[in-house]
């Protein structure tokens, strides 16, 4: 595929994350961050959440798998969750996260089991979706094009 | 007593309360606060009535023992009376009867002495009666007395002879044969009847004798069945010999003394003695029979109180005979009222004690119920609350993104090369946008305005360029309406005040949007300057224009060569062109030179500033004026129609003004225009060197000999201040008539401000009929409405770029001279975008920053964005590593601090380093201190207790997170 191909997939599909809302107006600043200083920036962080993302998701699994279930717990579990999602600008898991804590507040164990299966939907698409552009970009670099940034 | 009951119940009261509450707090501490918490009464509350019955069963038992007691003491008391006076009774009837014995055993002795030892006998009839008779007061119970001779048998005929008359027998009758007879022979007259009468012929009295003659004793009958009941006989022997052995008595018996006693009146007259005989009721009876009683005295129809009877023995010295005293009180026992009324009354107030007791059982109850329900309701009210911050941080936030987007685009925009209009256009936006960001905020604040939990800030500010903004906001709007607005700041007022920017800019705004909102044509107006140096200006005229009446009004309008902005006649003549270059002559003295002013305003402690806002627009009806002030209220319904908008903003204008302890009133003349002027007192703020040199920019413009010349009369005042306010040192030149004025100094100006009205093509052709080519001055082209092909003309003639629209702007003005002084643009974005990634670059680069936060992620993307910046960036993933990295002494020059870690949060490290700090200065003696090390809070709220919070434990500002370089700007600039 030639470059300018690849460039114009790499940016309709990052316009179609933020029009599904999967990514909003934090990630283009993530990615504004990303300089000569610091090439990898973007894949770096996003990299950290994806792990972090799994750990959480454990956790938050786990705790919710307890009896009785500890909602402080899940809840400490879910405000991490909403903080690094906020980071990244991952729109979506981040309002999931905001509905499961107040599922955690009202202490409904059913909510928070559906916003945790809800979570890890929604986590799955975005780590399929962010994978694909990575690997666009990957190729990109590769066929020695740029980057296109959003605007 | 009832008065002591009374207090005693009260404290009673008192001390159960005092008592409970202790009690009920205690519980709810033990409870937590989740669970419904009941205090022991409160858990017994169905057992209160209960209690109450209880009680009042207990306390009826109670007072029926208490009266029966007394009941019972009362009838002892009575019985024993009864008894004693009975006893009394008996006692000395027994007295009186033997003291009428003895007389009458004297009486025996009389007759056994004058009658048998005396021969002739010294007794016959007559002395007897007459003795008996005188001494019948001895005998008060013995109605009379009589001697019976005994005669035998066989000496009664000789003694019938003897006396003359034959031996009656009771009857009357001559006595028949008998062994032996006793015929009276002497008898008191009251007796008389009896003379010759053998008592041995009666029965009883017979058995009398023989029983007399027997003992030698007196003898009683019982009662006489003739003659009533009452009657008494008793018989006493008389004997012939003065010595008797008892077995000799028999035969000695010469005769018998007799006498009748009458127990009614014994009894009656004994009793008449006594005191309280009315209510005893005595009888006397002859036992003797024990079967059959006979009455002696009293009735036995008589009912007295037959439950309480005594019997008293009645001793008559006759043992054959037994008597007995019965008494009962006349009247049945009374009820015991004494008794029965205390009872009563001390039932009376037990009850009530008990009835006050669950009264008050009942009150906690209900209290307490209250109570809990006031907690509960006071929970939801929280939650409510809670919800409703958290749901406009969350709007405001989502509003704020799509915002912050506009304004990152027209930050990028005006790094670009832009022609001076386009900036200003740019500028202006931009401005918009943050001026809408603050209304967000407001429309946050709006809410706490009507909780009454409004917070002003006191922070420095610059009042000059607020009225900037405010005025860009409207420039747009007034342009297209082809109206003059215009600020001018008196030099008086200081440049940086404290107080609540955003509030005095909402408020301005408002005033200002209502005027351009409601003004066709004119101008608007908006002016500040000290109170003091206003007053002497305005006395003359004060009081006459504040009615506004109606003639008036048609005499000032008529003259219609009103000197103000526009040349439009304005509602407060006071305003006008004269009074206005009076009091700018009055501040010329201070333009001498800044030096002075700053240092004058430094002394200041608080300033008065009046700022007046003054248009030409429809004016207020002077039938709405009063309620102008109220929410929702429009002058008139029709303009709501017309012009829009809610009304409110006045009233919150108002609202604001009185809470920042200000006053706002107004003038206006319908159709002319209104007048509004607020009276505000602000503290002066101790001007920083640094902070000044930010304000007063255009450092780069003082060393310019520059010469304004404005043209059109009206405009020149508000710009050379403007002029002179933003770079100080220029020199401004005011010249009012432009043809007067061609001199050759002219040329050495480099900068010329033209109104529109000026005719450049003249202006052009005397330019080259000079022909000097010396330096043409920069030129500046003032309009107010241009249309596109004014524009293009004007270019054409040189104004290139250098066309300010109005109004004027300091900043633009600035903009503008800077451009036409070809000073680095570069320069200039520094300056007039002080927000730009550039300055945050050269703010930040080089610095040691520390950055606190668990989530790896987001501790990642902080780093990344202050490393952007140029920032030397450590990073801590816990509060505890935080602490450990910061200990004294350290190279850090900021800490940025995540707030909601587990183990220790951002507020508890935060406070661990300032106590770290304080201490290790503490410990410093030698004066130097270690530097107070700017902490930042990373916070996701917006929500502004969340920043008390921060400003509470000692952080020094927040940013929002994730990171927008305004954001971090602003929190970042105060330090570095």
């Amino acid at each position: 595929m030639d470059v300018l191909q690849l460039q114009r997939k790499l940016r309709e599909h990052q316009a179609a994350m933020l029009r599904e809302g999967f990514l909003d107006d934090q990630f283009s600043q993530l990615q504004k961050l990303q300089d000569e200083s610091s090439p990898d920036f973007v894949i770096e962080v996003v990299k950290m959440f994806f792990d972090d993302s799994e750990k959480l998701l454990n956790n938050m699994t786990r705790a919710l798998g307890q009896v009785p279930v500890d909602f402080k717990q899940v809840d400490a579990h879910v405000h991490q969750y909403k903080g690094s999602s906020a980071s990244v600008g991952a729109a979506r898991v981040k309002n999931v996260c905001a509905t499961f804590r107040n599922f955690c507040e009202t202490q409904n164990l059913e909510g928070c089991v559906r916003c945790l299966q809800q979570l890890q939907n929604e986590y799955s698409l975005l780590k399929n979706n962010l994978q694909y552009l990575f690997r666009l970009q990957e190729q990109i670099q590769a066929a020695g094009g740029s980057i296109p940034t959003i605007e | 007593m009832g008065l002591g009951l009374k207090m005693k119940i009260q404290e009673m009261q008192m001390v159960m309360q005092k008592h409970h509450v202790p009690v009920a707090l205690r519980m709810h501490e033990q409870n937590g606060s989740q669970k419904r918490k009941y205090t022991l009464i409160q858990k017994n509350r169905a057992l209160i009535p209960l209690f109450l019955l209880l009680w009042i069963l207990v306390m009826f038992y109670f007072c029926c023992n208490i009266f029966n007691k007394m009941d019972a003491d009362a009838k002892v008391r009575r019985k024993e009376g009864l008894e004693s006076q009975c006893d009394q009774r008996a006692r000395m009837l027994q007295d009186q009867f033997s003291v009428s014995v003895n007389h009458v055993h004297a009486l025996a002795i009389l007759v056994s002495t004058f009658h048998y030892y005396r021969h002739p006998s010294a007794v016959d009839q007559e002395t007897f009666a007459e003795y008996t008779a005188r001494t019948a007061f001895e005998r008060p119970l013995l109605s009379g007395v009589a001697y019976a001779q005994r005669v035998v048998h066989s000496e009664r005929e000789r003694f019938e002879k003897q006396h003359g008359w034959i031996i009656k027998t009771m009857e009357r009758e001559p006595s028949q044969l008998r062994d032996e007879y006793a015929p009276v022979i002497f008898a008191q007259e009251t007796l008389s009847y009896l003379e010759s009468l053998d008592m041995m012929s009666g029965k009883e009295d017979r058995e009398n004798i023989l029983r007399a003659r027997a003992t030698g004793k007196a003898v009683l009958t019982a009662p006489l069945a003739f003659r009533s009941h009452h009657l008494g006989v008793f018989t006493f022997p008389v004997t012939n010999l003065s010595f008797l052995q008892s077995h000799e008595t028999r035969k000695a018996t010469a005769g018998y003394i007799g006498g009748s006693f009458d127990v009614e009146s014994l009894v009656e007259n004994l009793l008449g003695q006594l005191a309280g005989n009315q209510a005893i009721l005595v009888n006397v009876y002859d036992v003797t029979n024990s079967s059959t009683h006979l009455i002696m005295y009293g009735s036995q129809n008589e009912k007295g109180d037959m439950s309480l009877v005594h019997e008293s023995n009645l001793d008559f010295g006759d043992p054959y005979r037994n008597h007995t005293m019965i008494c009962r009180y006349h009247q049945k026992a009374p009820t015991n009222w004494m008794a029965l009324t205390t009872v009563f009354l001390s039932f009376v107030i037990l009850l009530l004690i008990g009835y006050i007791l669950y009264g008050a059982g009942i009150h906690i109850v209900k209290v307490e119920d209250d109570y809990q329900e006031m907690e509960e309701l006071k929970v939801l009210a929280e939650a409510a609350d809670v919800a409703k911050s958290q749901f406009l941080a969350t709007v405001s936030h989502e509003i704020r993104t799509p915002m912050n987007g506009i304004l990152g685009m027209l930050g990028l925009l005006l790094d670009t090369e832009l022609t001076s209009t386009q900036r200003d256009y740019a500028q202006t936006a931009q401005a918009c946008g943050k001026a809408l960001i603050t209304l967000i905020n407001e429309v946050l604040d709006r809410a706490k305005i009507e909780a009454g939990k409004l917070e002003l800030e006191a922070v420095p500010f610059d009042l000059r360029s607020i009225l900037d903004d405010v005025l860009s906001l409207f420039s747009e709007k007034s342009r297209h309406k082809g109206l003059e607005l215009a600020v001018f700041v008196s030099d008086k007022v200081p440049d940086i005040v404290m107080g609540d920017p955003g509030r005095f800019r909402q408020i301005i705004t408002n005033l200002v949007g209502n005027s351009v909102k409601f003004t066709e044509r004119g101008h608007i107006f908006v002016k500040v300057h000290l109170a003091e140096s206003r007053k002497p200006t305005m006395n003359g005229t004060c009081e006459t224009y504040q009615n506004g009446e109606t003639d008036e009004v048609g005499h000032i309008s008529g003259g219609c060569n009103s000197k103000t902005l526009s040349g439009c006649e304005a509602a407060d003549e006071r305003n006008n062109w004269d009074n206005f270059k009076h009091l700018i002559a009055d501040e010329e003295f201070l333009f001498d030179g800044l030096v002075k002013k700053v240092a004058s305003s430094e002394c200041y402690e608080q300033v008065t500033l009046m700022v007046c806002v003054e248009d030409t627009g429809i004016g207020i009806p002077f039938s709405a004026q009063d309620r102008i002030f109220m929410p929702f209220v429009q002058a008139d319904s029709s303009t709501s129609r017309h012009y829009g908008g809610t009304g409110i903003g006045l009233s919150i204008s108002k609202c604001l003004v009185e809470l920042m302890g200000g006053q706002i009133n107004f003038i206006s003349r319908p159709q002319v225009g209104v007048h509004f002027h607020l009276l505000q007192t602000l503290d002066v703020h101790k001007i920083k060197n640094d902070v000044r040199a930010d304000v007063r920019s255009s450092s780069s413009l003082r060393s310019q000999p520059c010469v304004m010349k404005p043209v059109e009369l009206l405009h020149e005042i508000p710009l050379t201040r403007l002029v002179s306010a933003k770079c100080n040192t220029l020199k401004a030149v005011v010249c009012g008539d432009v043809y007067s004025d061609y001199s050759a100094d002219m040329f050495r100006e480099r900068i010329m401000v033209f109104g529109r009205g000026w005719s450049f093509n003249i202006w052009q052709l005397d330019w080259k009929k000079n022909g000097h080519m010396l330096k043409i001055p920069q030129m500046i082209l003032l309009a107010t409405n241009i249309s596109n092909a004014e524009f293009d003309r004007a270019k054409a003639k040189g104004f290139s770029d250098t066309v300010i629209m109005k109004p004027l702007r300091a900043s633009m003005v600035a903009a503008c001279l800077q451009q036409v002084l070809g000073m680095g643009k570069k320069r200039q974005l520094g300056k007039d975008m002080p927000n730009g990634s550039t300055f945050l670059k050269g703010l930040l680069c080089g610095k040691k920053m520390l950055v606190v936060d668990d989530n790896i992620v987001n501790r990642r993307v902080a780093a990344g964005a202050l490393k952007k910046f140029g920032a030397d960036v450590k990073c801590a993933e816990s509060g505890k590593v935080a602490l450990e990295m910061l200990q004294l002494p350290h190279n850090f020059d900021a800490c940025f601090m995540d707030i909601q870690m587990p183990e220790m949060d951002g507020f508890e490290a935060t406070r661990r380093i300032r106590m770290m700090e304080s201490k290790a200065n503490e410990q410093l003696t030698n004066g130097d201190e270690h530097p107070h090390l700017p902490i930042l809070a990373m916070t996701a709220d917006v929500i502004h207790a969340t920043y008390e919070e921060c400003l509470k434990c000692g952080m020094d500002g927040y940013v929002s997170k994730p990171f927008e370089e305004e954001n971090l700007y602003q929190a970042v600039a105060k330090f570095f």
